[in-house]
């Protein structure tokens, strides 16, 4: 039994060491980029990464959830550059010291989204804030993605600008979930939605759902870039984070970021903003 | 209706055209759930024997234990691995998150359970006499378990199959653990819940049918060894 015991232990520490050397790839080499569902899911990611890894060296790992999970695994020291598109949230991260050198990178826009038929009659509505409000009073069914990511806190934003205050209502819906899926339960239950033009481009033949509210300043979708603060976790990836956050706003990364999509959807899906004040966007 | 023939259209196409991004996920999911497969039988094998033969204080309370470990939710495994890995954590230094390496610690933690829960009760089903005959023709008590597991090498086997089935299939351990990065940790299950996510049902449902396929390959791979030369 003993020599039974002590083979197993043995081919077991010799799998484990196995393991975990195959997948060692030399340290610092690695850049967590934690962003939000909506850069993945637009394909944007996938363009830009392999460029900047062929060039660089590095090896990008992008982890994909909302603004608010981001900017968590940011303060923990988890992730060394975030993407991310929640302003308010980010300020205060950086006030806050967790993260450096914060950088305008793009922007989109988000609109609200509905049937066709629109009970509520929001369609032509010039503000985001009076399409709300008139959500509310018919009492119309409203999916929100209730995940604190960055679509989620404009949409608080926008709540709390008409001073309404949805949660527990009746005709408001918390899905807990990413865009895309969002916008498939809001198809599918005939409701309204906020959602980044992006995923509503890329997702728009299957879903139904027509665009009722755009164009309003207060739609406007900011992606900034933050370098977690390496004074703060020493163990950051400093150098990588700088370099990726570099690669983002420079002229030929922000040309490609310009021009994709406009193949497949007929329309750029981001306008490149590098350099530019947040002021001046949208004008 | 339109959508299924559509994925099993996007499906035979995935699949005869070789396309490289979709093989890769494939056999990253074999590689993956392999692996971790492989080391809970051994763990869950010689644990579950051992528990299975052995007398002692506590044992069924360590048995409902491990019968409750069978059904541990991957989510929560997902979890507790994440922050175990997190580079602030306690195995932050071996800085093996978003590693098909954590994937695979992940799987073996969720399949373990499964595996030891069916040879403790396949042992434990043995007729106990069997046990004092093999001993009193002279076996050592090594050649005594290898006979048993013989024995049971029905049931074990199928312990095997389960575990494999409990994580080829599995996503939320996975995509917490494993990030879902394109070309590195990105698996079949991962892969799916994305593509589904950006509204790309097709490519979904295709993704789907590879996994149904590979799952049903390796299954039969196994039956084939577990029904051969099959007493009776």
């Amino acid at each position: 039994m003993n020599k039974l015991f002590n083979s197993i232990v043995i081919v077991l520490l010799v799998i484990l060491i196995a393991g975990i050397g195959y997948a060692q790839t030399p340290q610092q080499k690695n850049i967590i980029l934690a962003t939000t569902t909506s850069t993945q899911d637009s394909g944007l990611l996938d363009e830009l990464i392999p460029v900047f890894e062929k060039k660089t060296g590095y090896f990008v790992k992008t982890i994909a959830v909302g603004s608010g999970q981001a900017m968590k695994m940011g303060q923990k020291g988890e992730a060394d550059v975030l993407l991310v598109h929640s302003p308010d949230a980010e300020i205060k991260f950086v006030a806050e010291n967790y993260g450096v050198n914060r950088r305008l990178v793009m922007h989109n826009d988000f609109i609200i989204l509905g049937m066709a038929a629109d009970s509520a009659k929001i369609k032509g509505t010039k503000s985001a804030g009076d399409a709300f409000k008139k959500i509310a009073a018919a009492g119309s069914l409203f999916i929100s993605r209730g995940d604190k990511s960055g679509t989620h806190a404009k949409e608080m934003k926008i709540w709390n600008g008409v001073g309404i205050n949805p949660e527990g209502q009746k005709w408001y819906q918390q899905t807990g979930l990413g865009m895309g899926n969002t916008l498939g339960v809001a198809a599918e239950k005939k409701g309204y939605t906020l959602a980044d033009r992006g995923t509503y481009l890329a997702m728009k033949k299957n879903l139904g759902l027509d665009i009722l509210v755009e164009g309003d300043a207060a739609l406007l979708n900011i992606y900034h870039i933050i370098e977690v603060n390496p004074a703060k976790w020493p163990k950051v990836n400093a150098a990588g984070s700088k370099a990726f956050a570099d690669f983002m706003v420079a002229p030929e990364t922000q040309a490609v970021i310009k021009t994709f999509g406009v193949d497949k959807f007929g329309s750029p899906l981001f306008f490149p903003d590098a350099g530019k004040r947040v002021d001046d966007l949208g004008k | 209706m339109e959508l299924f023939l559509d994925g099993i259209k996007k499906a035979l196409e995935l699949i005869f055209s070789f396309d490289p991004e979709v093989l890769g996920i494939t056999f990253l999911s074999l590689k993956i759930s392999g692996t971790a497969t492989l080391i809970s039988m051994f763990i869950g094998m010689s644990i579950g024997v051992a528990v299975a033969l052995n007398n002692f204080f506590g044992k069924r309370l360590i048995i409902s234990l491990i019968n409750t470990g069978m059904g541990l939710p991957p989510v929560v495994v997902g979890l507790f691995v994440t922050i175990m890995l997190w580079r602030n954590g306690p195995f932050g230094f071996m800085e093996i998150l978003y590693t098909p390496t954590a994937m695979i610690i992940a799987q073996a933690i969720i399949a373990t359970p499964i595996v030891m829960g069916i040879t403790l009760a396949a042992i434990q089903h043995l007729p106990e006499n069997l046990r004092l005959q093999i001993l009193s023709l002279g076996a050592t008590r090594l050649q005594m378990v290898w006979l048993l597991i013989k024995e049971a090498r029905l049931p074990l086997l199928a312990a095997v199959m389960a575990g494999f089935g409990g994580v080829i299939s599995e996503v939320g351990a996975s995509i917490m653990v494993g990030g879902n990065i394109k070309g590195y940790s990105r698996v079949l299950t991962t892969a799916t819940v994305m593509e589904t996510g950006k509204g790309n049902f097709d490519t979904a449902i295709a993704l789907g049918i590879i996994l149904l396929i590979l799952a049903f390959t390796v299954n039969a791979i196994l039956t084939s060894i577990q029904q051969k030369q099959r007493p009776r």
